[in-house]
């Protein structure tokens, strides 16, 4: 079965590139040193004293990046599935509802504002949550009517209200003119996973795999949403409850994942598509697939993102768009593929 | 399984589009809705497959309430093929008459042999199945409706409910598709604007005229050069061709609007 061979060879690539990632960087740790490291590290063995600074380079520093950066890859590739069949549009991805831009209001105000001392280092990433949660229900609730919430709508409510939440940004800004402020809309807008440990890992890693288990449990109901709302009806399915659920699941997904890496642009657009044109559109295998394909991309592009021209970083909404517009562009036009007609 | 609108009302954004509608569908009959634009027509066959509530009224399958039956259990018994049909994703033809098959499923599962086999045996009578593995976005019009209509059977109904289904269908594909319907022996309700077709496959019609049911019968009652005056505001001749009433258009002299 193709499906199944591409499919192991993803999971494959992927462990290959998150154990290939923790090895380099500006300390380069042969693949095999860090699988022992890694090894050590999950069931307690030993490693020699002299190891000791490669062994805490690898598991504290490196590893948690690699591995949020495959989640958050993984996360935003399926959550730019369902928005895109959410709310019917190609043009579609994570953060067209303004969730993002919400985000990064949320976390550009707490760090600014210097509010909630109390929660120490966590508190941009609850600012952020909180921001992207504020700006799906504000969305959520614009864009609602008598006649249900419809996809245009929507889409059209998210992006005016983006634009309201970069206006509230550039205010911030302006009110308090410090390069610390410029620097953290930096990284909130482009995304960065330089704040990645082992304790902020947990919650979005379990954020974004109960989003993917029930994502693709309702990959029949995406695939007849795609049908019209009307046919969606003839078969059994709601489609405005159906694309109510979906708005709630994708915004907490999204939230948890900006509230930890900022809003990293590109994949959650551009790998569906991709993915579509290799799979075809049929929900069951493009859940799978994308985000397999997302997290490995995720992983590569972070690497470059500290590698190129370390010891500085950046950022990873800059590569992903670098890299990914010309291998979208190639693929779109050497194979057919219709996304709402011709 | 019998069809039955009973006193329906249905509004739309403040207006009265369908009123008072009550026309039955005899078990295993085909009824052909027919009228003007704008007439209620879509309206009516709407609230059949759920796509929209009436706001009084009840239609009944069977002897059961519509509004009573969850959507999913409705939609294992009718099936409908929808007026406006966006499709995004670049399915594949039977990947779409596969999506019959989800009323019939919870969660995910495959489908089982038989109703592969049943999918196939709805593309083989819509003659689509030599497109089987085409994507439905590169297909024609008229071949896209044919596949909609295959992935309508393949859910298996006892009601059918088309709104203009020989939209985009060339002649032979349209008589091909009404011959069907009269030999399925499902119960059928039909919105056709084509008074001819009607006339032609339908058991009985009924006519909508703002909203309301102005007239019903075999197409030999209904169809007559009053009512059609009346109803659409033309002037036509009718002849019986085959016992079945078929109209002639009578228009005006070239040169009659200067």
């Amino acid at each position: 079965m193709a499906g199944g061979v591409r499919i192991a060879g993803l999971v494959v690539a992927l462990a290959v590139s998150v154990l290939l990632a923790i090895g380099l960087g500006a300390a380069t740790v042969a693949p095999a040193d860090t699988a022992r490291y890694l090894w050590a590290a999950v069931t307690g063995g030993e490693i020699a004293a002299g190891e000791v600074t490669s062994y805490q380079i690898v598991w504290q520093i490196r590893a948690p990046r690699v591995v949020l950066a495959a989640v958050v890859g993984g996360g935003l590739a399926a959550v730019g599935v369902a928005v895109q069949a959410l709310v019917r549009n190609a043009l579609a991805d994570p953060f067209i509802l303004g969730v993002s831009s919400g985000a990064s209001v949320g976390a550009v105000g707490v760090s600014v504002l210097g509010v909630w001392g109390a929660l120490g280092i966590y508190a941009v990433s609850a600012g952020a949550f909180l921001g992207a949660l504020a700006a799906s229900v504000l969305v959520h609730l614009a864009a609602r009517s008598r006649a249900g919430t419809t996809p245009l709508r929507l889409v059209l409510t998210g992006v005016a209200m983006a634009f309201g939440f970069q206006a509230l940004l550039s205010v911030l800004i302006y009110l308090v003119p410090d390069a610390e402020a410029t620097s953290a809309v930096l990284y909130w807008t482009m995304g960065s996973f330089g704040a990645a440990t082992w304790g902020v890992l947990p919650v979005v890693a379990l954020t974004v795999l109960i989003g993917l288990v029930v994502l693709r449990r309702l990959s029949r109901p995406l695939d007849v949403l795609s049908l019209g709302d009307e046919t969606a009806a003839s078969l059994g399915v709601d489609a405005a409850g159906l694309r109510g659920r979906l708005f709630v699941l994708t915004s907490l997904v999204t939230g948890a994942m900006v509230a930890v890496s900022g809003a990293i642009g590109f994949v959650g657009l551009v790998v569906p598509h991709v993915v579509r044109i290799v799979t075809g559109a049929g929900h069951r295998r493009v859940l799978v697939v994308a985000p397999l394909v997302g997290g490995v991309l995720m992983v590569w592009v972070d690497l470059v993102s500290r590698t190129l021209v370390a010891p500085r970083e950046l950022p990873l909404g800059a590569i992903t768009a670098l890299v990914g517009v010309p291998v979208f562009i190639v693929l779109l036009r050497r194979r057919a593929y219709l996304f709402g007609g011709r | 399984m019998r069809l039955a609108f009973d006193e329906v009302t249905a509004v739309l954004d403040g207006r009265e589009i369908v009123r008072r509608l009550s026309l039955e569908v005899p078990s295993g009959q085909v009824v052909g809705l027919v009228g003007p634009n704008g007439s209620g027509k879509s309206t009516a066959v709407r609230c059949v497959y759920r796509a929209l509530r009436p706001t009084t009224g009840t239609i009944w399958l069977g002897r059961t309430d519509l509004a009573s039956m969850s959507r999913k259990d409705s939609a294992r018994s009718v099936a409908a093929l929808t007026q406006h049909n966006g499709l995004d994703l670049d399915f594949t033809v039977e990947e779409v008459v596969a999506l019959g098959r989800a009323p019939h499923h919870t969660g995910n599962q495959r489908l089982g042999a038989r109703e592969r086999a049943l999918c196939h045996t709805a593309m083989e009578r819509l003659d689509v199945a030599h497109l089987a593995t085409r994507g439905v976005l590169s297909l024609s019009g008229g071949e896209r409706q044919r596949v909609l209509i295959a992935r309508a059977l393949a859910q298996e109904p006892q009601v059918l409910v088309l709104d203009e289904p020989t939209n985009h269908l060339d002649i032979r594909h349209q008589a091909g598709l009404l011959v069907l319907l009269r030999d399925l022996g499902l119960t059928v309700l039909v919105v056709l604007h084509d008074l001819n077709l009607a006339a032609a496959t339908c058991d009985r019609l009924g006519v909508l005229s703002e909203g309301r049911l102005v007239a019903s019968g075999t197409p030999h009652e209904v169809l007559t050069e009053a009512l059609v005056r009346e109803v659409f505001g033309t002037t036509v001749t009718i002849v019986h061709h085959r016992g079945v009433p078929q109209l002639l258009h009578s228009l005006p002299e070239r040169g009659s609007l200067r």
